[in-house]
């Protein structure tokens, strides 16, 4: 639907082009599109979320095993015995089935902390970065002191002491607060540094000597020229959310059981390990592979976002 | 002559204002370091706030069981008398402050008669070997890998370490360890019969510490080799590097003489981050591997809410990493003389 370019550049300059916009995008997504591995991610992300929505009606319908049911008469047993295609855990726990499970939690922590971080973060680093001063101070001391604090030593201990009760969505509330804590001032940081730069752009005292309001000036200039950055970093921050939930609950502060978690199965197949080397395995291999696939897309937006690499 | 009398004499001038140079140059740094140090003290004082309100916002109590039989509320009374539950939170706070100030960071809820100073220091020589064991493979392999894939750039050597230190980044460090046990305690014993394996778990002053060392350190050096073959491939395309070329030195002196001495410059910089991933990753690995170091307490403090010792290991944990960054930041100076301290 683009345009074609030398159309464009030999147009008069008409500030009313809807066409540039989409201009923007839809290069990006041609350059993005060309990077094999994040195609390749993007292709694992999206049968990965099939797979999250699909599961519990592959439940319910019988189509795969419970996960939590205990079939005793096949405890730990190796890949493709007794119709279970990667084998049980320590309690005849169906591992498949318990993966594709787990990966409602993953997904759900990886997406939804972003959604969260991204007004908080958006708003913090805008008001900094556009009004500086003092505000913008008091940030950056704010900043340095967060920065001190290792986050995952933070999210464990927010998470051991604002535990709730609940089904595995209400259990992830805490955790979504604390991965969101830890993670918003990294963006905050980068929007401002986005901000600090834009506003001294020719375009930007244009807008303003035309008389924009500073609502019309952060919402129609600065936050579009620095989307492509904030995209990038919050895509980083799925793997690193997904990170966060799989480690607190591999050491047992996440979600409780039944819920089954990638993590957790970790933990649990570490207990019999030498029995079923395979429960180990698929759960850590599925935490791995689910990173990859996010840092693939992640590497490709990067590239496909970048003004400098456009030819 | 006349000439040579009104010059000034070089051999004099020059060194003096070069002391001068290195004169202002090392005060600024040692006011530097002063400013440094004192801006810890806000941000430890912080990290104790944070910790302590997280603590004290918590609902129930320390003495909470989970499950079966409670204890009885004389117990939990003198309990909380003991540990000075029983006064106002922010008296608490103060006290607190007032111990920390004295290298007193209490008593532990969960080890009887135990202090967190004691804890910590029974934990302190497992957490340290396997951290210094850890540093000691990041910055060879690390830097080596990342010199060797820029230098032979798009060939086999560059995709295999680009490739290993993507896949590093992306496995969290308790699954690759996780799965160093599979196939190094378990498979590797099944298959040798027993004969050649490496122990799973557990301490001793042998091969107790390849895997957890080396879990530790996949990470890092994924990182420092990434950065360094980056850095690395800045620096080959710079003219003084042409130069070297062209006024025919070896490979080896270009690389080690100019390439190496320029692009390590960025590597610095990461040694901070890597200080911090080495503390928060012993967490993890003491954890996967039953190492009883700080890493390793500090888990099970946090899952039985032993708030002392978790206080005083987030207290010591910040400390560390606000002190590594501060050795990394005035190293910097020292290797590169363009820094300006602000």
């Amino acid at each position: 639907m683009a345009l074609p370019v030398a159309a464009v550049e030999g147009a008069p300059i008409d500030w009313e082009v809807p066409e540039q916009q989409v201009g923007l995008w839809s290069d990006a997504w041609q350059r993005f599109r060309r990077n094999r591995l994040a195609v390749l991610g993007l292709g694992i992300v999206i049968f990965l979320v099939g797979v999250a929505l699909i599961s519990p009606l592959l439940v319910h319908f019988g189509i795969i095993h419970d996960p939590i049911k205990q079939q005793v008469e096949s405890i730990e047993t190796p890949p493709g015995v007794n119709g279970h295609l990667f084998g049980t855990d320590i309690l005849g726990r169906d591992t498949l089935s318990r993966l594709m499970l787990g990966s409602q939690v993953s997904l759900t922590v990886g997406l939804l902390v972003q959604g969260i971080i991204f007004p908080i973060g958006l708003a913090i680093g805008l008001t900094a970065g556009y009004f500086g001063g003092r505000i913008d101070n008091l940030l950056m001391r704010f900043t340095d002191i967060w920065y001190a604090f290792p986050d995952l030593l933070f999210v464990l201990v927010v998470v051991s002491v604002w535990s709730v009760n609940g089904p595995w969505f209400v259990q992830l509330i805490p955790i979504f607060g604390a991965i969101a804590l830890v993670n918003w001032v990294g963006l905050a940081r980068l929007v401002r540094g986005q901000v600090l730069s834009i506003k001294e752009k020719e375009y930007i005292e244009a807008a303003r000597a035309s008389g924009s309001s500073p609502l019309k000036l952060i919402l129609k200039h600065m936050l579009p020229n620095s989307l492509g950055p904030i995209i990038v970093t919050l895509t980083f921050g799925i793997p690193n959310a997904i990170f966060l939930e799989a480690v607190l609950s591999f050491l047992g502060v996440g979600i409780r059981p039944p819920q089954p978690t990638w993590g957790q199965m970790v933990a649990d197949g570490t207990e019999a390990i030498y029995a079923n080397p395979t429960s180990v395995v698929f759960p850590a291999f599925a935490i791995g592979f689910t990173l990859l696939a996010f840092s693939f897309i992640g590497d490709g937006l990067r590239d496909a976002l970048d003004p400098r690499m456009r030819r | 002559m006349a000439v040579t009398a009104g010059r000034p004499k070089r051999g004099a001038l020059l060194p003096s204002r070069l002391t001068d140079a290195t004169n202002s140059r090392i005060g600024s740094l040692v006011l530097y370091v002063i400013r440094r140090l004192l801006w810890m003290i806000p941000v430890v004082f912080f990290v104790i706030v944070i910790t302590f309100i997280l603590m004290h916002s918590a609902a129930g109590s320390p003495w909470d069981k989970s499950g079966g039989r409670q204890l009885s509320q004389v117990i939990v009374d003198n309990l909380n008398k003991k540990y000075g539950l029983d006064k106002p939170v922010f008296q608490q706070f103060l006290l607190y402050i007032w111990n920390v100030l004295h290298f007193d960071f209490g008593l532990s809820y969960q080890y009887q008669g135990k202090s967190v100073v004691e804890l910590i220091g029974g934990g302190w020589p497992y957490t340290a070997t396997i951290g210094v064991l850890a540093f000691a493979l990041i910055v060879p392999i690390g830097v080596g890998l990342g010199v060797l894939a820029a230098l032979r750039q798009n060939t086999r050597v560059d995709y295999a370490t680009v490739g290993f230190a993507t896949f590093s980044a992306s496995f969290p460090n308790f699954v690759i360890g996780s799965l160093m046990i599979v196939f190094f305690s378990v498979l590797l014993y099944k298959w040798t019969g027993g004969q050649f394996f490496l122990p799973a778990g557990g301490w001793g002053l042998d091969d107790h510490l390849i895997m957890p060392s080396v879990t530790l350190a996949l990470l890092p050096i994924a990182y420092t080799a990434r950065l360094t073959r980056a850095s690395t491939l800045e620096t080959i395309r710079q003219d003084y590097i042409r130069t070297a070329w062209a006024k025919g030195l070896s490979e080896r002196l270009v690389v080690i003489r100019h390439v190496l001495k320029n692009s390590l410059i960025p590597v610095v910089t990461t040694l901070g981050p890597t200080f911090a991933f080495l503390v928060t990753g012993s967490v993890i690995v003491e954890t996967v591997f039953s190492i009883p170091g700080i890493g390793r307490a500090f888990v099970v403090a946090v899952t039985s809410r032993d708030y002392p010792m978790i206080l005083g290991t987030t207290v010591l944990f910040s400390v560390i990493i606000a002190a590594a960054n501060l050795v990394v930041d005035v190293l910097y100076v020292f290797i590169d003389p363009r820094v300006r301290l602000t």
